[in-house]
């Protein structure tokens, strides 16, 4: 249970959230036509006839984006209509040239599914909780208009005039900005890892609609408010706070909340009213007669079941039971593409080079790839090229200290001078004298010259005096020039000093 | 040498073929009698080089010695609803008046790819909307047909009326036509042609103006069942670019056309006896079935239950997909815009609206938005698309006991331009007995039967089971040999 609380001034409220998520098809055509689908075109650049709603045009369903909305259904384990049909929505705007979009409202490609947000005590979500998904449908998107080409005249930009989009309906199962942050960020990855969207929310491939209610604890839910269009992570949980804020005021000054559709403005982090319910549009949606119901078959479904990933849960469960990693390590590995696939290519590479199995250097990896790797990358800064950091590169750096042959100080050592050269580690630790001493001849003639020479000190360790073995260790670190294994150090110091 | 104006499409396709004369001999001929029926008003614009042009291939392709295509060397007319490119299409509304498309529908590219060529865009109700071709933005198309003892100008039907009275007149072998609740057909009857409907899905959509998507099928108009099932092989043919076109090879229908209809059952529907059918028509009704039997058929009646709530339930489903089909007329980006100074967007929407479409298409879209609109769906459209499934199934059960179905095309022969104008619903009426087949989808057909006391021509209606145009061809073709239809208008243009 969520304990996030808007404390008034008659008692405490809950926050009811529900997002529609609206996320754009990987897809290199539109979803009723061939027409390109790239971000940053020139304006009506990538336009067909049957975008611009020429007479006579025809919608043809594209099979990759019905595709990849079945597969992100399937990924979250949802319910898979093999019969659904297209509506068409209709109402009038300069950047909708058909007059109509075309829809899913009756029978929707993805019925009930559900995705978990994992607890995370810093932000607020103390344990796991499950997020039902009402449904995922697909539709057209419209164009887009400007206003700032002319002083008294808008034009219209349909380059994005029927790019398919996945409509993603959670259920009001959130109860906090955290949660809802939380959720965010695991469906952006879970399309990420399917490969259906690139959740890129700068370029508008992901943006929300925020439904945000509020209620004393116990009470039936109160009447909801629709925030459009809402493009980050951020600002989704800034424009709940704020809404839930606000309609709390409202409530308790004696008001009654509005059902409307309202918009929130990044500048000032506030929504305010887009249109009231009065103003709503009547779409009179009803099936496309240009397009024939939807039926999917079980051999198309058996390949999108087949062609799914590894998704996140599976994938973090599998780190932290087969690799033994710590539940950190393994949720910060797994939430984002890039991160994982990094990973799992260094963890690869670093099993061969140290020729080791995956579990065994997986721990290693880990924290390199987590902790060690971005910390000497960050604290070079432009001094360093990240381009060098390849993956056999690192997998060499970890493969010599895992065989001891260098220290962790070196192995940072060596990861910078690659980042600024691009030159092989191995060959660094060779020419850069970058190679920790394992030699247990030289270690222990250096040993021997400390003892000998400290002979007080040795009555004093003998005598119970513990402390004095970093002495030891020290001495005889300086005299190696640091570069003697350490654990070799203290397996010769322990034997010797009795 | 004979009059190539007088000759249907086999007969030029054959003549061209053989040498008898040339494709451009024929094009020079109908372009000649197209510049002289211009008061008519069958064409909205003439096209004559696209004949010459089209013919002159064809010429030289027979030169070279090589095979003609099925339509090679006709020269049809073109329903203005159907995209060409570069010439203007404008559905004759005000609000695609210059429209100019740069691309060409499907039909009209398989048409032009057998050969054949364009002689004008013809005229037709406005957006394929009215039973009279009284709506067209370019004026009323006039009948080449009178009345007896009357100078009257009488109405060619419609919506596909440019095309009947330019093949009725002979200043066009064939036209294509579209039929969404009778559009070809009602024209054929009331000019003493032929035009069939095939069965929703043979002919692609991709490029022909939406009327209503669920219900519009292009199909031929001519004099004789064999152009018509020349004309229609050569227009039909699945079309990846319309979702809803029929993947399903075309049958070679001029090949199998055969009227020995012995061992085939005959239906005829007792609901399409209705109080105010003329009884001239009731009488070419039994006549009909009297040839079909004389062709070997054995009459049986059949039941259409749902038949009498088939009318209303188009007059939903209809305006309901034209209201949305139209919206795309904004103003915005091609057609007519009206921008009062100083106005916003939905005021340009209005004004352009309210300038660019007729009085009929707004009445349309009136009682689409209507029928769509939250609280009246349910008690209006999904209890259409109820009857629609029911009169869908009727005709099923029907042709368990039956091959073909036989009906007339009309409650009345054609009647003078202006005077059916009092009440829309009296207009309506008049696709009573061609709506239903739309409905269903089925492929449907109009053959000229006879000539009433007033001189006018009477059409025979047959309706066929899914995909079995050849049945209704078939059936078309014995009345055409029986009834020995002769008669044409004498010429006044």
């Amino acid at each position: 249970m969520s304990n996030y609380r808007i404390q008034g001034a008659t008692g405490e409220w809950e926050v009811v959230i529900g997002l529609e998520v609206h996320a754009q098809v990987t897809s290199n055509a539109k979803l009723f036509s061939g027409a390109a689908t790239a971000f940053g075109a020139e304006p009506n650049a990538q336009v067909s006839l049957v975008d611009a709603a020429m007479p006579g045009m025809l919608p043809v369903p594209n099979r990759e984006c019905i595709r990849q909305a079945v597969r992100t259904g399937m990924a979250i384990e949802a319910q898979i209509n093999a019969w659904s049909r297209f509506d068409r929505k209709n109402y009038f705007y300069a950047d909708l040239p058909q007059g109509y979009q075309i829809s899913q409202l009756y029978h929707p490609l993805v019925g009930e599914g559900s995705l978990l947000i994992e607890a995370d005590e810093k932000a607020g979500i103390p344990e796991d909780k499950v997020i039902g998904i009402e449904r995922i449908h697909v539709e057209q998107d419209a164009g887009k208009l400007m206003h700032d080409q002319h002083p008294t005249m808008s034009y219209v930009d349909l380059n994005r005039s029927g790019v398919a989009l996945m409509e993603i309906v959670s259920k009001p199962d959130m109860r906090s900005p955290a949660e809802a942050g939380a959720y965010l960020r695991k469906l952006r990855a879970i399309l990420r890892y399917v490969g259906s969207c690139d959740g890129n929310m700068e370029e508008g491939s992901m943006r929300a609609d925020v439904n945000v209610s509020v209620r004393k604890a116990g009470e039936p839910f109160g009447t909801r408010t629709e925030t459009k269009n809402v493009n980050s992570v951020r600002f989704v949980m800034q424009a709940i706070e704020h809404e839930a804020m606000r309609q709390v005021d409202v409530l308790e000054s004696g008001g009654t909340v509005v059902q409307e559709t309202r918009l929130f403005d990044p500048g000032t982090g506030t929504t305010r009213t887009m249109r009231s319910k009065e103003d709503a549009h009547d779409y009179r949606y009803f099936p496309d007669p240009d397009l024939l119901p939807l039926v999917l078959e079980e051999d198309f479904l058996a390949e999108c079941r087949a062609s799914l990933p590894e998704l996140p849960d599976a994938k973090r469960k599998r780190y932290v039971e087969v690799l033994g990693l710590t539940p950190y390590n393994a949720r910060e590995l797994t939430a984002e593409v890039e991160t994982f696939a990094r990973f799992e290519t260094l963890l690869a590479e670093t099993a061969k080079a140290t020729g080791k199995g995956e579990a065994d250097v997986a721990t290693q990896v880990a924290n390199w790839s987590l902790s060690v790797a971005p910390g000497v990358i960050k604290a070079l800064g432009d001094e360093g090229d990240p381009a060098n950091a390849t993956a056999s590169a690192q997998a060499s750096i970890l493969a010599m200290a895992d065989k001891a042959e260098i220290s962790g100080g070196q192995a940072k050592e060596i990861f910078e001078i690659v980042l600024k050269t691009g030159r092989d580690p191995a060959e660094i630790a060779e020419a850069e004298g970058l190679k920790q001493v394992s030699d247990t001849g030289a270690i222990e003639a250096a040993v021997d010259a400390i003892i000998a020479a400290n002979a007080d000190k040795v009555e004093q360790y003998r005598a119970g005096k513990e402390a004095l073995f970093g002495f030891f260790v020290g001495q005889t670190m300086k005299a190696m020039q640091g570069k003697a294994n350490p654990q070799l150090v203290n397996q010769l110091l322990k034997g010797k000093l009795g | 040498m004979t009059d190539l104006t007088s000759l249907g499409v086999k007969d030029i396709r054959d003549g061209v073929a053989k040498g008898d004369f040339t494709a451009r001999e024929v094009a020079e001929s109908f372009n000649a009698a197209v510049a002289e029926a211009a008061s008519l008003n069958a064409f909205i614009v003439t096209t004559p080089d696209h004949a010459l042009a089209a013919a002159d291939k064809v010429d030289a392709a027979r030169a070279a010695g090589e095979t003609l295509g099925k339509m090679a060397g006709v020269p049809i007319g073109m329903k203005d609803l159907f995209a060409t490119h570069g010439v203007q299409t404008t559905a004759a509304s005000h609000i695609l008046e210059g429209f100019t498309p740069r691309y060409e529908s499907t039909v009209s590219q398989k048409l032009w790819d057998a050969g054949a060529g364009m002689l004008g865009k013809l005229n037709l109700d406005q957006f394929a909307m009215g039973s009279s071709n009284e709506t067209s933005y370019f004026g009323n198309v006039t009948s080449p047909w009178k009345k007896a003892g009357s100078n009257a100008a009488m109405s060619p039907g419609g919506s596909s009326g440019g095309s009947s009275a330019a093949v009725a007149a002979r200043i066009a072998p064939a036209a294509t036509g579209t039929d969404t609740g009778g559009s070809i057909r009602q024209p054929a009857a009331f000019t003493g042609i032929c035009g069939i409907k095939p069965t929703y899905g043979r002919c692609s959509r991709w490029g022909i103006v939406a009327f209503a998507s669920s219900l519009d099928q292009a199909g031929p108009m001519a004099r004789s069942v064999e152009d018509c099932a020349i004309m229609l092989g050569a227009m039909a043919g699945f079309d990846p670019k319309d979702a809803t076109s029929l993947q399903m090879d075309v049958p070679d229908w001029e090949a199998a056309l055969s009227s020995d209809l012995r061992g085939k059952k005959v239906g005829i529907p007792r609901e399409y006896r209705m109080e105010g059918t003329d009884q001239a028509i009731l009488d070419s009704w039994e006549q009909g079935k009297a040839w079909l039997k004389d062709a070997g058929a054995e009459i049986v009646d059949v039941s259409l239950p749902h038949t009498k709530y088939a009318l209303p339930a188009y007059y939903i489903v209809a305006p309901a997909e034209a209201s949305s089909n139209l919206a795309r007329y904004d103003g915005v980006r091609y057609g007519l815009r009206d921008l009062p100074d100083g106005v916003g967007l939905q005021d340009m929407y209005a004004a352009t609206r309210a300038a660019g479409f007729g009085d009929e298409v707004k009445r349309r879209i009136l009682i689409g938005t209507y029928v769509l609109s939250a609280g009246f769906y349910d008690a209006y459209y999904t209890q259409a698309q109820k009857v629609r499934a029911l009169v869908a199934r009727d005709f099923a059960r029907a042709f368990e006991e039956c091959d073909v179905i036989l009906a007339p095309t009309t409650p009345t022969a054609s009647f003078p331009l202006g005077s059916m104008n009092e009440d829309p619903l009296t207009m309506y009426l008049n696709d009573v007995f061609a709506v239903p087949a739309s409905l269903a989808g089925l492929p449907a057909m109009s053959v000229p039967a006879t000539i009433n006391a007033d001189g006018l021509p009477l059409g025979l209606q047959l309706v066929g089971r899914p995909f079995d145009e050849q049945g209704v061809l078939n059936a078309g073709l014995a009345i055409q040999q029986r009834a020995g239809f002769t008669a044409k208008p004498e010429k006044w243009w």
